[in-house]
């Protein structure tokens, strides 16, 4: 307990005495995620909305293996990247291995079937509801997809939350593709699994802390945007 | 481009093996009111669907002076329970001139003069949805002929509305079809039919009873199950 | 010395017409946890321009990403590893740095008697014999090679329920032990630098067996045309300069000499 509370201390000493190592793990972590949340909103949102509005022989499957994707181990992804991205591996030659340009790839496949499997249920519901009307219109498939998008934006941002919740503390696929390289690759998940194997617990409770009230915000987020949907105005 | 007449010839309508309509002929022209009545579950709201093509067609024809798709273009609907995208009323209002590539500044105008006809204008920065029942079907109606249709189709529009609403509604309906819209509306309010009708097209059990001109079915119905439904009779 | 000095200038001319280059290199866990390279990195960077770039892994790992040229220089602890490493042709040749030494770890009480064991192998046996518990590092790491050749030597079997490989780095392998209270093999610096030793304390230490030699080979560049053989040259350089020596033999933890610099200064 006495080791907590030490930690508890560690983390206001460092946050209120701007530890600028802590601020460079912290700003690149959320460099990482943001971007990552970002391209696999560019990706995932688009095929929630197509999955939601078009009707195709293979559209159950396609949804089946979305959720499947979901329940990916992130360690495998992050291996199965590692392999890809290794100089012996196909993408070698880029050298994007232990940057965190090979981090937000990870992340990018974790977060992209997340994204487009909640941003297809909720859609799919609000497809339900505008179907005629769109229908009537004359509406391209096109423009009942940026319908979808535009009225459907809460939930949707809530996706991107969703999103962001489950990047921001992954640990093993940047581990793994990022190699925690002090400095360059080091993040707040990685740098504790670091710190908690020097045994430096207090530290490492230190950033478990920052990295929890960062995780604690975002769901509240998600909490407050999903309550009141239906009523708001936005 | 005119899209009237409307041509149905042996049209059918099945959902999950059960017939839902047909089969059923008529033809559709120009002027007036035709309204669709019949007791409830004899397939009104299916025959307007499958005119505006919402419904598929099982079987038969239904046709167009044009092709289906731009002939949907000339073409309105209003639904019993109005459907609100999440928007304020004046982008609801704008949104089908938008949909045809009409410039946000354009759409805006023409929507605030609709709005005003339609005793809009005061809520035109109100949230759609959260609009009463009445002001929704206004809306509904104001969005529907903001694109001039030449046909508007209407499913039981004041089925949830009040005295009053239903007064305006109406008001507004005969306006549309003074300026030259065909209006298709069902009702299971006889008093409506009355009002309004300049053709009946009665409806039983997924079938064409009977059709003519207002004032003949009113005064001589030639069926017995269409005197039974005038008198106010349940009729199945 | 003076074509050490000579080739410092001469990298540090080339270094400063350049922004900062980085170089690749794969540590093992003991090295890095020793602390060593935070007094060594900085030094390197306002010498030679060079921004160092650890990945710290286990000697197994570290040797892979070598043959993959997914880094530019390994510096590893494991000697056989590493001549079969240059044998298959993934490195260019092998230079001795420093050394430490390995060390027993156990709980205070030592149920086992291994402080006063004559040498490394005894200490093994007695363990075993008792089947006290004992953890491992399990990882394919210099430390896990040192330990198994031990075991060998001591002609026990490490197998059975009192063994835990823990699969893991030297700080989270002490971090077990240090939770089931059980022996364990460690390098002295990690062991010195671990924050959480609970019950454990240094039993054993001194066998000239245990001796650690950390040696540095750059990845082949006529494997892999990417690497930057330059500056792995550089470093290699630097790191057996007379400046390294001061620093790594005068690195010391709550007073403790750690390494001890063992390089042959060149040609």
């Amino acid at each position: 307990m006495s080791e907590i509370a030490k930690g508890f201390w560690e983390a206001w000493g460092l946050i209120l005495s701007l530890d600028p190592d802590l601020y460079e793990i912290i700003f690149l972590s959320l460099q990482v995620t943001v971007t990552a949340v970002i391209i696999a909103s560019a990706i995932g949102l688009p095929l929630g909305a197509w999955l939601a509005v078009n009707r195709f022989k293979f559209r159950r499957y396609v949804i089946a293996v979305l959720n499947a994707l979901m329940g990916l181990p992130p360690v495998v992804v992050g291996l199965f990247v590692y392999m890809m991205l290794s100089r012996a591996g196909p993408l070698g030659g880029f050298g994007l291995l232990f940057s965190p340009s090979a981090m937000i790839i990870a992340q990018v496949i974790i977060v992209t079937p997340l994204i487009a499997s909640i941003s297809h249920q909720t859609l799919r519901d609000l497809w339900a509801e505008y179907h005629d009307l769109l229908i009537s219109f004359n509406a391209t498939r096109s423009q009942r997809i940026r319908a979808l998008l535009w009225d459907g934006r809460r939930a949707l941002l809530t996706a991107m939350l969703a999103g962001f919740g489950r990047a921001i503390g992954e640990v093993g696929a940047i581990m793994i593709v990022g190699g925690n390289i002090d400095h360059a690759t080091r993040v707040l998940t990685t740098a504790i699994a670091l710190e908690t194997g020097k045994g430096n617990f207090a530290f490492a409770m230190g950033l478990g802390m920052v990295l929890i009230t960062l995780a604690v915000l975002v769901n509240l987020l998600i909490h407050t945007l999903s309550k009141t949907e239906q009523a708001s105005t936005w | 481009m005119v899209i009237l007449p409307l041509t149905l010839k042996e049209a059918t309508a099945h959902a999950r093996g059960k017939k839902l309509l047909g089969p059923v002929s008529l033809k559709l022209d120009g002027a007036g009111i035709t309204m669709v009545i019949g007791p409830n579950g004899a397939g009104k709201t299916t025959l307007l669907r499958l005119m505006h093509g919402l419904q598929r067609r099982s079987g038969g024809v239904v046709e167009w002076a044009v092709p289906e798709r731009a002939a949907r273009q000339k073409q309105s609907y209003v639904f019993q329970s109005p459907i609100m995208m999440r928007r304020r009323v004046l982008d609801s209002i704008a949104y089908p001139l938008r949909l045809r590539g009409i410039s946000k500044a354009k759409a805006h105008a023409k929507a605030q003069q609709v709005a005003a006809r339609f005793g809009l204008a005061e809520l035109l920065d109100s949230w759609a949805p959260r609009l009463s029942g009445g002001e929704k079907q206004k809306l509904a109606l104001a969005r529907a002929l903001i694109t001039d249709p030449e046909i508007l189709f209407l499913d039981e529009p004041c089925a949830n509305l009040d005295g009053r609403a239903t007064r305006e509604i109406e008001e507004i309906l005969r306006m549309a079809q003074a300026a030259g819209t065909k209006i298709v509306m069902s009702t299971h309010n006889m008093g409506q039919a009355l009002r309004l009708a300049d053709d009946i097209l009665f409806l039983l059990g997924g079938k064409i009873h009977e059709q003519s001109a207002a004032e003949p079915f009113f005064q001589n119905p030639k069926t017995k199950e269409a005197t039974a439904f005038i008198n106010g009779d349940i009729v199945e | 010395m003076n074509r050490t000095l000579a080739t410092l200038f001469a990298t540090l001319m080339f270094a400063s017409t350049a922004s900062a280059e980085t170089l690749r290199m794969a540590v093992t866990t003991s090295f890095y946890n020793s602390g060593l390279s935070e007094i060594l990195l900085p030094e390197i960077k306002a010498d030679l321009d060079l921004d160092v770039e650890l990945i710290v892994v286990g000697t197994g790992q570290a040797l892979r990403l070598g043959e993959a040229g997914d880094v530019d220089a390994i510096l590893v602890h494991a000697r056989a590893a590493e001549e079969a490493f240059l044998a298959a042709g993934f490195g260019t040749a092998r230079r001795e740095i420093m050394y430490n030494d390995f060390v027993f770890i156990g709980p205070a009480n030592d149920p086992a008697q291994i402080a006063g064991a004559a040498n490394a192998v005894e200490a093994m046996q007695r363990i075993a014999q008792i089947e006290a518990p004992f953890v491992s590092r399990g990882d394919d790491s210099g430390t896990n090679k040192k330990e198994l050749a031990l075991w060998n030597a001591a002609g026990a079997a490490p197998d059975g329920n009192w063994y835990r490989a823990a699969g893991a780095g030297m700080g989270a392998t002490l971090n077990v032990a240090s939770g089931m209270n059980a022996y364990v093999f460690a390098d002295r610096a990690s062991w010195l630098n671990f924050g959480n030793k609970g019950d454990l304390t240094l039993l054993y230490a001194g066998d000239p067996s245990l001796f650690n030699q950390y040696a540095y080979i750059p990845v082949n560049p006529a494997r892999w045309p990417h690497v930057r053989i330059d500056l792995a040259d550089a470093l290699e350089n630097w790191l057996t300069s007379k400046k390294a020596e001061g620093l790594i033999n005068g690195y010391t933890i709550n007073g403790e000499h750690l390494f001890t610099f063992n390089a042959q200064t060149a040609e």
